[in-house]
């Protein structure tokens, strides 16, 4: 195997096992503050349901987690098997957050494992809430500083090349580069959003497959509430993301927009496919791409043309782009419509067609997490680090990449399918009904039993 | 002491804790199995299962932790290891990608699912094998130079009797140190059959562990003589080892103060650990790679160092609070709770 299709396996085991860790990973960083929020809204209105709440979603979570854990490791090595040059080269810059990254998942490691074996062991559930705190936290923290290493390889900063020698290393300013504040803030928030539509997803499937217990309802309205806010928030963020690259990465934005000729008062393309240089079918919105890149419909944004042809990103991550903030735009109406519905008392929103339309939320957003995470990543072709290191460079010289992929392609099917088959199995075999039932058992022979002792 | 011993004597520490919870880990997978497959399981599972609950994913960070720190204070070793390694750690990324989740499928999901039970016991048998390569490489002569890249040689590894003695002293080590901590383990949880079971185990794996470990001293003379000058160096540390492995299948032998017997256990690897690792000194992987040459850059280093203290604040009181309510708390061991 020669070393082009070294780096040809390379790019697609790494795109390969990321497109699968971050599904799991996406939900290690939302659903425990979800988890956390249930609890302390339980303990602050005094209602048991939302405790169980916490504790279903703590159990699913578990499994989830673990395949989260062991995909985490998968890249974590891959790459600097994958891509050794590169970690040569950047574990001098920015190993400091990679290592940050670990003290916060080892946090949450301790305390994930303390808070399921301890819900038995205190009655006051204030505890159970504080055991939450630092597994929320330690799960967002990871995020954070992971975010900050694919920050810095689009915007690389913090050390002088001289005559190929780094020279002058700082990690703290590798860490605070100008791409971190809008990338880390955007994931975090997306991984929130996703995660709250994900278990809204849930509630609804459970409403609209018979059962028609308050506990579903109290979570839907919940959930939906959060995911409401959040998408909020990623909408903002991702405008923010906007004028980064505009400052700072032209040629990944003008790439998305098809943006051709650099020019004042710029639209923004939607939807359209590309025919040599022509835009067919797209609906065009007059200044939209001047207001996203600098806040004024008259500023110029630079165009495709301006940059070499060998440093262009692929251009169909423009589809990539469409799907994410379509997804994103919808979550934020359905969200927003079920919200104002409940308020206004519309009928439609209890609907067998607007459940569907929110269990199909779920799997959505995973899709926009996914679109986001290529449209950002082949967006920075052919770089591996912006203006510094091309990714032929990088990849490994072993000729056994090609067997990997398929190795791990079958892992992540076993994987996946494992997982989805012990989630359904988990709950179809516990239903709510049944727990709630038995929780009620147990507290009446709990009383008796107190009796019998006086 | 310099940033460079410092860095590697926090990593390998670190090696070391992953060393010692792996193996009590990947051991009670196995013993688990094995109990199933010859119908013990009622004596052994429920010992087990309540040990490795809390911590299963402890587990993992530890390794996590040795691999990214390493990238840290080394990165040159992410071009040496990074190219040659891709085939054997790739496996044992993909047996400890199965064993986690089966577990946790396991654990949480399908109780009693006796499949699971099989695949994680024998993954956790194969795993330390593929593991243990990355010692014997770091031994040289597997690597040659091909155009400024590193290839390992497979058929020289696979043909060197040093790389087959690594393998069956990571196997034997791992289930002799499993089977002596379960067997404190389960005496706390005043389970008398399950402690005479794993005593058992425990008195059957000493034999492997220190005839291979004594062998690999041996074969070490033909492969790597000037290793093999600097383990005579610090002969008093291998020899304090083996005093202190004495003392433990003593002490298995006439049934008594188990918890003794696995600090003595722990002392005896501490030392053989730590003596292998001085004596590997200076060399990250010989000939290629020293301590010095692969050093991070003085500003990384702080850096590293800092965020090291600060992390350890946080993690020391917090695996104290994890071992204070699972491992040293009675009424959870023996199952009250």
């Amino acid at each position: 195997m020669g070393n082009e299709e070294s780096v040809f396996f390379s790019r697609v085991l790494t795109e390969l096992t990321l497109s699968f860790h971050i599904i799991y990973a996406t939900i290690g960083v939302g659903v425990p503050l979800m988890i956390m929020i249930a609890q302390w809204v339980g303990i602050r209105k005094n209602d048991e349901h939302y405790i169980l709440l916490a504790r279903r979603w703590a159990r699913g979570f578990v499994i989830t987690v673990a395949v989260g854990v062991v995909t985490g490791t998968a890249i974590g090595m891959q790459l600097s098997l994958l891509w050794p040059n590169f970690m040569e080269l950047a574990g001098q810059v920015i190993a400091l957050p990679l290592f940050m990254e670990t003290f916060a998942f080892f946090f949450e490691a301790i305390f994930l494992g303390i808070y399921l074996y301890t819900w038995d062991r205190f009655d006051n559930q204030k505890k159970h809430l504080l055991l939450l705190v630092p597994v929320a936290l330690g799960a967002s923290f990871s995020a954070v500083f992971i975010t900050i290493v694919n920050a810095f390889m689009n915007a690389p900063q913090g050390f002088d090349l001289v005559d190929g020698e780094l020279v002058n290393i700082q990690p703290l300013v590798a860490m605070f580069n100008p791409a971190m504040p809008t990338k880390v803030a955007h994931v975090v928030i997306t991984a929130y959003m996703t995660s709250a539509f994900i278990l809204a997803a849930i509630a609804a499937f459970r409403l609209l497959k018979g059962s028609d217990h308050v506990y579903h309802k109290k979570a839907l309205f919940l959930t939906m509430k959060l995911g409401l806010i959040f998408s909020i928030g990623a909408a903002v963020i991702g405008d923010f993301s906007g004028k980064y690259l505009a400052e700072y990465q032209p040629e990944k934005l003008a790439a998305a927009e098809w943006h051709f000729e650099t020019e004042g008062e710029a639209p923004l393309m939607l939807y359209g496919i590309l025919d040599g240089q022509e835009v067919k079918y797209a609906i065009t919105i007059p200044y939209a791409l001047s207001i996203l890149a600098h806040s004024d419909p008259t500023a110029e944004v630079i165009g495709l043309n301006d940059f070499p042809e060998d440093e262009i990103p692929p251009l169909y991550i423009h589809y990539l782009f469409d799907t994410m903030v379509t997804i994103g735009v919808l979550m934020i109406m359905v969200s927003g419509l079920y919200w104002l519905g409940r308020h206004m008392r519309w009928r439609f929103i209890h609907s067998r067609w607007y459940r569907w339309l929110i269990v199909a939320g779920g799997p959505l957003t995973v899709i926009a997490i996914e679109a986001g995470w290529w449209y950002a990543e082949v967006g920075r072709q052919p770089w591996i680090l912006r203006d510094i290191m091309k990714v032929p460079e990088a990849a490994t010289t072993s000729g056994h990449v090609d067997t990997m992929l398929y190795l791990f392609a079958t892992l992540y099917l076993i994987l996946g399918v494992g997982s989805v088959v012990v989630l359904r199995r988990m709950f179809r075999n516990n239903p709510v009904e049944r727990e709630i039932a038995d929780r009620e058992a147990e507290v009446r022979e709990g009383t008796r039993k107190g009796g019998d002792h006086r | 002491m310099t940033l460079e011993i410092l860095g590697i004597s926090v990593l390998w520490t670190f090696l070391f804790g992953y060393l010692i919870i792996a193996s009590i880990d990947f051991g009670a997978g196995f013993f688990n199995a094995y109990s199933l497959l010859t119908g013990k399981e009622r004596i052994l599972t429920n010992v087990i299962q309540r040990y490795l609950s809390p911590v299963w994913e402890v587990t993992n960070v530890f390794l996590v932790f040795f691999f990214v720190g390493m990238i840290g204070f080394f990165p040159s070793t992410a071009f040496y290891y990074g190219t040659t390694l891709l085939v054997p750690v790739s496996f044992a990324i993909i047996l400890l990608a199965i064993r986690g989740s089966y577990y946790a499928f396991e654990t949480y999901g399908a109780r009693g699912h006796k499949g699971y039970s099989f695949v994680y016991g024998a993954a956790g048998l194969i795993l330390p094998a593929s593991l243990s390569i990355v010692l014997t490489i770091s031994e040289g002569g597997f690597i040659d130079m091909i155009d400024g890249n590193p290839v390992l040689d497979y058929k020289a590894l696979f043909l060197s009797p040093l790389t087959w003695s690594i393998v069956v002293l990571s196997v034997a080590a791992l289930l002799y140190i499993s089977a002596v901590f379960l067997t404190w383990y389960a005496n706390k949880a005043k389970d008398p059959d399950a402690t005479e079971l794993l005593r058992k185990y425990a008195l059957i794996w000493s034999l492997p562990t220190i005839i291979t470990a004594g062998g690999i001293i041996w074969e070490l003379r033909a492969h790597n003589p000037e290793h093999y000058d600097r383990l005579l160096d610090f002969w008093w540390m291998f020899a304090l080892s083996g005093l202190l492995f004495l003392g433990t299948v003593w002490l298995l032998w006439k049934r008594r103060n188990y918890g003794l017997a696995f600090w003595l256990l722990f002392g005896q690897f501490a030392l053989a650990f730590y003596g292998y690792g001085i004596s590997h000194y200076p060399y990250l992987l010989y000939p290629h790679l020293t301590l010095y040459d692969g050093f991070t850059n003085q500003a990384m280093a702080t850096a590293l160092v800092v965020a090291f203290i600060l992390g350890l604040l946080l993690l020391v009181p917090s695996l104290y609070l994890l071992l204070r309510m699972f491992l040293f708390d009675k009424d959870y061991v023996k199952g009250r709770k």
